[in-house]
């Protein structure tokens, strides 16, 4: 099964690249731009067909490794 | 005197540091990450410098799992020597040793240069031969190395004389290289036995080349 991981930086803490992204925009003149937050995404195809199980592992999987949750939430999804 | 420098594919300090600490007259062993034991008779393991996995997903997020950190994390809780230098700092932080996490520089770019920096706390074995408010100078090499904690753990950190190293400028005022909360570059652990930092003291042994004064850390950690 399909299984993509979101994993972004937590509210409140800075992102540097978002913010160097941002600036770079502004440079282009794209001036109507906010605010740019950077995560990034992962694509796993995992064995299985019960989705409650799935997810239960791989946010095993994050907790463990994908994601590191001092400073960085993730979602799961479940194509 | 034994000092085992683990190594990991992408490391890249450790022959430096292997160098330094056998000016120092230590007995170094470099360790492969693969390993399942230290050496029994280690008095200090190092975490070196460099890039794990070429610092794929995260830096360091992927050495907490090799197979010898399960005996650094067991030689850390049973109270041993633990010494992470920049990449090594930030396995410290991945496996919960040490406590926060690293960002991308604030200027996103990689910075690479001497740096002055400020002793805050001294009552620990790594700063015990340098005085608090001495300032030093020592190279900074990193990409990510924008330290990040919430404000209850800062304050847990304060509180127990745990914030080791600022980086400052010549005459020791805060200059802040890459966006670290109140420009923090060294932490220890709440039993003062781990160690994490951005600056590479095994960069600073020889003042014809620059600077030494990595050495009395070095051999601070020895003298433990």
């Amino acid at each position: 099964m399909k299984v993509i991981v979101n994993i972004q930086l937590k509210e409140g803490v800075l992102d540097p690249q978002g913010k160097a992204v941002h600036h770079a925009l502004g440079a282009l003149k794209f001036n109507d731009v906010n605010d740019v937050r950077i995560g990034k995404q992962i694509i796993l195809d995992v064995d299985g067909e019960d989705k409650e199980q799935i997810r239960t592992k791989v946010a095993d999987m994050c907790e463990d490794l994908l994601a590191n949750t001092v400073i960085e939430n993730y979602e799961i999804e479940i194509a | 005197m034994k000092v085992s420098v683990v190594v990991f594919p992408g490391t890249n300090c450790e022959i430096d540091t292997k160098y330094a600490y056998e000016k120092l007259n230590a007995d170094v062993d470099l360790v492969f990450h693969k390993d399942e034991k230290l050496p029994q008779d280690t008095d200090i393991v190092v975490l070196p410098g460099g890039f794990s996995y070429g610092d794929y997903l995260r830096s360091a997020a992927i050495a907490k799992f090799s197979p010898i950190m399960k005996d650094v994390i067991k030689f850390a809780n049973e109270g041993g020597k633990v010494l992470g230098i920049c990449n090594g700092f930030q396995m410290l932080l991945e496996m919960g040793l040490l406590p926060g996490a690293m960002k991308r520089n604030a200027n996103v770019h990689f910075i690479s240069k001497y740096h002055n920096l400020r002793v805050v706390n001294n009552d620990n074995i790594f700063l015990q031969k340098l005085n608090v408010n001495d300032v030093v100078n020592i190279p900074i090499a990193h990409g990510e190395g924008n330290y990040f904690i919430d404000e209850q753990e800062l304050q847990e950190l304060y509180d127990n004389n745990q914030v080791l190293l600022k980086y400052t400028d010549e005459n020791g005022i805060d200059k802040n290289p890459n966006g670290s909360v109140d420009s923090i570059a060294c932490i220890c652990n709440k039993n003062k036995n781990v160690f994490g930092l951005m600056p590479h003291p095994e960069r600073a042994i020889e003042s014809l080349l620059g600077s030494d004064d990595g050495v009395k850390m070095l051999e601070g950690l020895m003298e433990g």
